[in-house]
């Protein structure tokens, strides 16, 4: 049983109990995914599997057998920042830090669900498979993931800095396999 | 021990009082920040630069390390076990299943709990950090609902929750008082803050309340808060020999370092209290129960531990901001002159904490009245310890002023920020103190052309947009200017240019790292590259509280200190060959990586130079400032005028913040950047105080029940418009860089802003928080 | 959590063999039932993982639709069809959690969630029939805003939290469960149960029984259908009231009406006297009031729910209305 992080393999605990949350904190050790509530109500573990955000803390690990995730760890370093890392910080998207990898995570696959179509609570056309991450589409798409510092403004500015209106870049953001040796 | 903690508190009060008065009287130049800070005069450098933080990239990769996350060889993992009555005996605690159970090493009650002091409680002494002054883990006796009353100690936290979970315990239930109006009609009890008593009377209020010609008296609501902080309290604790260390999430770790050894009987050097990053603290992240529980632990088992509290475990464990019921009476001529304010009412308190939530704070130096009335009363409940929160006093006292300040103005016919206007005093009405900066009419009328104040519609109800009722709403913003004894700051200066600044100071988001480096570099004469800031560690020096947005004048005053002390070592071994010979430290200023004669900067010599001449690799002073005197000279506050835009829906009542502005009045920015976002923080959870928070406590059992963040609710981003910011930036000329802190300004006035703005929209006055939409229906 | 065994399902023959007794639960995208287990108010002992299970959504012959238990909400939501002719249901999803639960939560899993009743999570501290028979209930006389108005017992005041299944009951959606005695075909309706004295018990399934799909039944392309929900904060917050409707209005007479209300019962409520009332009526605001007061008209609030009568009957008229302006 093993399972892919940033690229690299790494075999299932022998626990049971041991959620993806704190099988990448504990037992990779790779403590970017932050663990805020433990029972889905803040975003602060949003992980990707396979390209998809998903809260990490109510999954347990060996639901993801054999499924590719990405961390924090996997978007960018501090040498070689994501752009939307690049922008979290000249944004000042962010206070504490603590809910910032989850915002990041949610963020990159966010701009993904809005491409392939992904309505949301706001749209008002359900039909259409394009949407403007305008305020409300934004938010609404961004409000699993709470701020209790509450940098939400600096969050949104820089999401929009980096993608625009979602439609506009066409490359899909950068994920780094490697960055966690 | 109540009641002699509370004398020791009117003595310390006692001594306030009479020295107070010496120190009123005293000569400004006796002040510290008596000469304005040279700094203020430095207005092209590093100092109010929207730099971006510099800790910015590891917290973006997630490589800041938290207090939960160092890794510790033979590390044991910690679950608590909290008592479900809210007051009595334990009578016993069965925990033979939990022992047993697989990779369990030991369970922790007070049957093996190592022997150990109670904590020194909060404003007791200098450094005191506790909570609370309850005995932790020593006896059998349930204080509150949620104390924790078992520690399982395993080889992984599914063990040690899954054993916490056998864990089982019978109790001998007291007679309990948790209902706030029981204890209310039982007598309530006059009340301390920083030992002076938490009332002041000018003339006779009530009197001159009945005799005026418009006048408005009402009762204000707001219900218990939780901090809730995205970081879950969370400690890793190891015993090397006699040594302690422990990495916290704190916002003070000296004091936590001095409360811990004063609990284990230790001295202070030996324990240590490391706090690199915290992740949000707002008042929440000081000593509670769990950082000692850890440590005990981590002597019975004689490994590392890490306690990280459940989030249901930080609410069991971790006070919060207690309820208030405040009556606001204002009395009025027909201009609009106070004749009469009156702010009064009861907070709930335990025995053995000593914060009563000093909602009057505001209205101490806000407007100038006739007469004035302010008292704090107090109740006790068997209830988990409150604490500070974000503007103690300030955030929910300003919520009833400012409030009854807009009934007001709505009886008199009178805009609101005129009737403000017209009511600002010349000096600070309960202490006749004069202000050492207050450009709150300069906030008020950049704010009121900025937000657009003149498009409000007088009559209420009138603006509709759709299903949405539209209104428009302000308040006063206030927060005290404090800054606490203690501070202390080391520079260590290097042949290469380089300085490095220790001092246990915090970064909690307030982007503390960051602008005390500009500020360091602006000091010293150096680029923001060579400034190394060390924060965060208790044996660096200096005794500083990250709280009441005190952190950043703390810091400040330390650095001047040091920064002279410097200069003067310098001079001294620089010698006769130097340019700067014969020059007296106050002649002299850094510049361009040396020194240089104030008033004549051709006079100069590089650091570099001179520490060569002196066949010195570094040079390394400590200093500490003069005690806080300038606030009892001076009235030192920050404002802040607040509007608002609110849509309320005329089908479901639901409220919803569209527009916000903050215009302060906080001294010089000293950053644009990360002040722009304390504010906006602050504002935000101002907004949650409005419309979402409240910890729901429940009076029968003295249990909170939503301790959960999809329970107790805060704002979300769709929650939030976009929330415009500006300043006067007037520096302060008597504080470190003319700067005042602007953490927590931001959450004052921003819940009446709301309140009064749906009154705007709907004629419907709130008096009671949270503004759920069933008031509004 | 106490410890259990987890193994996977591809079938839902394969799922039911698996199941051990009563024990044994079935596991969806997990976030409920993972959550309860750390809560230690479900202990199961095995596990099998169900996501496995068909993810398919196709669409019958006669123009309904055949959900697999295991799509996603994210994907039914995301569905073309769902998006133009079950505007309801897609709206009703989004209006559910957050994105990241979206893409983990399944459609069996999102039907068998259980209560969010804040005494029914305080498994230490709280007594609660729903967890343990007979022990009381706290939830009556403390806070009860998120609690029942309508078909409450003394026993139990919970709701049902689930915004999806509003939608589902207003389309008349069958769900097609199988499990050691067979398949059988149970209408959403008549699948969760009102608490009555036997709070513990949430719906009509036997613990083997397991979700295998959702169907849809065909749906008049002149009905429209909205979701309206009402809530403490602008999103990721449960239900105070909410609103799934249909209607279809042929010459000002109301040809079709169906309701669903959440946040109001321990079900997913179907107000069917307000659509007997409504049926054939005109489509007039009075008519609108008339309903919604008929079907509020046996609310049982306590005093910290008392305002969900008068915001539930607001909240129907006001989408019966819009839905009535879309004609
Ligand atoms: C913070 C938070 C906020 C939320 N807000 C909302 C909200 O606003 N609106 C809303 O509707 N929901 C909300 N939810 C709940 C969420 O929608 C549910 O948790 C989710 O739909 C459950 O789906 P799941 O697949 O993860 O179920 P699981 O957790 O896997 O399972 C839930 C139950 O269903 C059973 N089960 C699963 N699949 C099957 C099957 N095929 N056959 C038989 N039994 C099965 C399981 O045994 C278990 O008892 C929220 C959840 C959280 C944590
Ligand atoms: S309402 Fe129902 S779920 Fe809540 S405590 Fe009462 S019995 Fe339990
Ligand atoms: S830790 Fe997973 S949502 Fe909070
Ligand atoms: S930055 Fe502190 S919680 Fe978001």
């Amino acid at each position: 049983m093993t399972i892919t992080v940033n690229g690299v393999s790494a075999a299932l605990p022998d626990d049971l109990r041991v959620s993806l949350l704190d099988f990448v904190r504990e037992h990779l050790l790779l403590p970017g995914t932050k663990k805020g509530c433990d029972q889905g109500a803040c975003g602060a573990c949003t992980i990707l599997a396979d390209g998809e955000r998903i809260l990490s803390c109510l999954a347990l690990a060996v639901q993801y057998d054999g499924r590719s995730i990405t961390t924090i760890e996997g978007l960018g370093t501090v040498d070689a920042l994501h752009p939307l890392q690049q922008a979290f910080v000249e944004h000042d998207g962010f206070q504490c830090g603590y809910c910032t990898p989850g915002q990041i995570c949610s963020a990159v696959a966010m701009v993904e669900e809005a491409r392939r179509g992904v309505p949301s609570h706001v749209t008002s056309d359900l039909t259409s498979d394009r949407f403007d991450l305008d305020h409300d589409e934004l938010r609404e798409r961004m409000s699993g993931n709470l701020c209790r510092c509450g940098a939400y403004n600096g969050i949104a500015a820089a999401i929009h800095a980096t993608y625009g209106d979602g439609n506009t870049v066409s490359d899909k953001p950068q994920v780094m396999p490697e960055a966690a040796e | 021990m109540n009641i002699i903690e509370d004398a020791k508190q009117a003595v310390q009060g006692l001594v306030q009082g009479a020295m107070a008065k010496a120190v009123a009287l005293a000569p400004d130049s006796w002040m510290p920040g008596g000469e304005p800070d040279p700094l203020i005069r430095h207005q092209h450098g590093h100092v109010g630069k929207p730099l971006s933080r510099i800790d910015g990239p590891r917290k973006v990769t997630g490589s800041a390390t938290f207090s939960a996350e160092f890794p510790v060889d033979g590390m044991v993992y910690a679950a608590v076990v909290f008592a479900t009555i809210a007051k009595g005996r334990l009578v016993e605690i069965d925990t033979r299943s939990a022992e047993a159970s697989p990779g369990v090493i030991s369970v922790m009650t007070h049957r093996n709990a190592p022997k150990l002091n109670p904590p020194p409680v909060f404003m007791s002494s200098s450094k005191a950090a506790g909570g609370d002054n309850l005995p932790i883990m020593q006896d059998d006796r349930i204080h509150w609902n949620g104390q924790p009353i078992a520690v399982v100690l395993a080889e992984s936290q599914e063990f040690a929750d899954h054993a916490a979970s056998l864990i089982c315990a019978t109790y001998e239930a007291d007679v309990t008082l948790t209902n706030f109006a029981v204890a209310i009609a039982k007598g309530t009890e006059p009340s301390l803050f920083m030992g002076q008593p938490l009332h002041n009377e000018i003339g006779d209020a009530e009197k001159a309340l009945k005799e005026a010609p418009v006048a408005v008296d009402a009762t204000y609501r707001t219900p218990r808060h939780n901090h809730n902080a995205i970081e879950l309290h969370a400690v890793t604790v190891a015993w090397t020999g006699d040594t302690l260390r422990i990495h916290d999430a704190s916002q003070l770790v000296a004091h936590t370092a001095w409360s811990v050894a004063q609990m284990f009987g230790m001295d202070e050097k030996q324990v240590v209290v490391t706090s690199p990053f915290v992740g949000g603290g707002f008042g929440g992240k000081c000593l509670w129960q769990h950082q000692v529980l850890a440590a005990a632990a981590a002597k019975i088992v004689g490994r590392p531990v890490r306690l990280v509290l459940s989030r249901e475990g930080v609410y069991r464990v971790v006070g919060g901001r207690t309820l208030t019921e405040q009556r606001v009476a204002l009395g009025a001529d027909k201009h609009g002159k106070f004749k009469a304010l009156i702010h009064t009412g009861v907070i709930a308190k335990t025995p053995s904490n000593i914060l009563p939530e000093p909602f009057i704070m505001p209205a101490r130096s806000a407007y100038a009245s006739e007469t004035m009335l302010l008292d704090v009363q107090a109740v006790e409940l068997d209830m988990l310890a409150n604490t500070f929160m974000r503007a103690p006093g300030e955030a929910v006292g300003t919520f009833a002023l400012e409030s009854a300040i807009d009934e007001l103005a709505d009886a008199l016919g009178i805009d609101p920020i005129e009737l403000r206007l017209r009511n600002e005093p010349e000096k600070e009405p309960t202490s006749g103190l004069p202000f050492s900066s207050r450009h709150v009419v300069e906030a008020w009328k950049m704010g009121a052309e900025r937000f657009g104040w003149d498009q409000r519609s007088v009559k209420p109800g009138l603006v509709r947009d759709g299903e949405w009722l539209v209104g428009l709403g302000c308040a006063t913003a206030t927060y005290p200017y404090y800054r606490m004894p203690g501070g202390a700051a080391r520079i260590t200066l290097t042949r290469l240019g380089q300085a490095t600044v220790d001092i246990a100071a915090h970064e909690m988001g307030m982007g503390t790292a960051t602008v005390q480096t500009q500020v360091v570099a602006e000091r010293l004469g150096l680029s923001l590259e060579a400034i190394t800031f060390n924060y965060g560690d208790s044996t660096l020096p200096g005794v500083v509280l990250a709280g009441g947005s005190q952190q950043t004048a703390s810091i400040g005053a330390s650095v001047i200190a040091a920064h002279r002390a410097l200069v003067k070592e310098l001079i001294k071994i620089a010698g006769n060959d130097s340019p700067l010979a014969g020059l007296k430290p106050d002649e002299v200023a850094s510049r361009d990586a040396g020194l240089c004669k104030a008033d004549d900067p051709s006079r100069f010599e590089t650091y570099a130079s001179i520490l060569e001449r002196a066949h010195r690799d570094e040079i390394r002073v400590e200093a500490s400032p003069p005690d806080p005197l300038e606030t009892m000279h001076w009235s030192m506050h920050s404002h802040g005028a607040m509007f608002c835009e609110v849509r309320v829906n005329a089908v479901t009542g639901e409220p919803r913040v569209s527009r916000f502005l903050g215009s302060f009045d906080c001294g010089r920015i000293l950053n644009s950047k990360t002040a722009a976002s304390q504010f906006r923080g602050g504002i935000i959870m101002g907004l949650g105080l409005a419309l979402m928070e409240e910890t729901q406590f429940d009076e029968r059992y003295g249990r909170i029940m939503n301790p959960s963040l999809s329970e107790y609710h805060v704002p979300v981003h769709m929650d939030v418009p976009d929330i415009d910011v500006i300043w006067t930036d007037i520096p302060d000329p008597h504080t470190p860089m003319g700067a005042h802190g602007v953490g927590e300004i931001g959450i004052t006035g921003t819940a009446a802003a709301v309140a009064n703005a749906i009154y705007n929209a709907t004629g419907k006055r709130m008096r009671d928080l949270p503004i759920t939409l069933d008031k509004l229906l | 959590m106490i410890p259990f065994s987890y193994s996977r399902a591809t079938d839902a023959n394969g799922a039911i063999e698996q199941v051990a007794g009563n024990h044994t639960k079935y596991l969806g995208g997990g976030t409920n039932l993972v959550d309860l287990m750390r809560e230690n108010i479900e202990r199961p002992t095995a596990l099998v993982d169900v996501t496995g299970l068909s993810n398919e959504i196709t669409e019958t012959p006669d123009g309904g639709l055949i959900i697999g238990a295991a799509v996603r909400n994210t994907a039914l939501a995301s569905h073309p069809i769902v998006r133009a002719r079950y505007p309801v249901l897609c709206r009703a999803i989004l209006a559910g959690a957050s994105a990241q639960i979206r893409n983990m939560a399944t459609v069996g899993g999102n039907i068998l969630q259980r209560t969010r009743c804040s005494y029914f999570y305080d498994a230490a501290g709280s007594n609660c029939n729903k967890r343990t028979l007979g022990e009381g209930c706290d939830a009556i006389g403390g806070f009860a805003r998120y609690h029942a108005i309508l078909g409450a017992s003394p026993s139990c005041i919970a709701t049902h939290p689930s915004d999806m299944c509003v939608a589902l009951a207003a389309l008349d959606a069958v769900v097609l469960v199988d499990g050691i005695h067979g398949e059988r075909r149970l209408a959403l309706n008549d699948l969760h149960r009102l608490p009555g004295d036997r709070p513990d018990v949430d719906t009509v399934l036997e613990p083997d029984e397991l979700i295998t799909a959702v169907e849809l039944p065909q749906f008049s392309l002149a009905s429209r259908s909205t979701y309206r929900k009402v809530r403490d904060r602008s999103s990721y917050a449960f239900a105070l009231v909410s609103v799934a409707a249909i209607l279809n209005v042929k010459d000002g007479l109301i040809a079709d009406a169906r309701i669903g209300l959440g946040g109001v019962a321990h079900k997913p409520w179907r107000a069917r006297k307000a659509e007997a009332i409504l049926r054939g009526g005109p489509a007039t605001i009075a008519q609108f009031e008339a309903a919604a007061g008929a079907e509020l008209a046996d609310a049982q609030p306590l005093q910290d729910n008392v305002f969900k009568v008068e915001l539930a009957r607001r909240t129907i008229v006001a989408v019966l209305e819009d839905l009535r302006d879309t004609q």
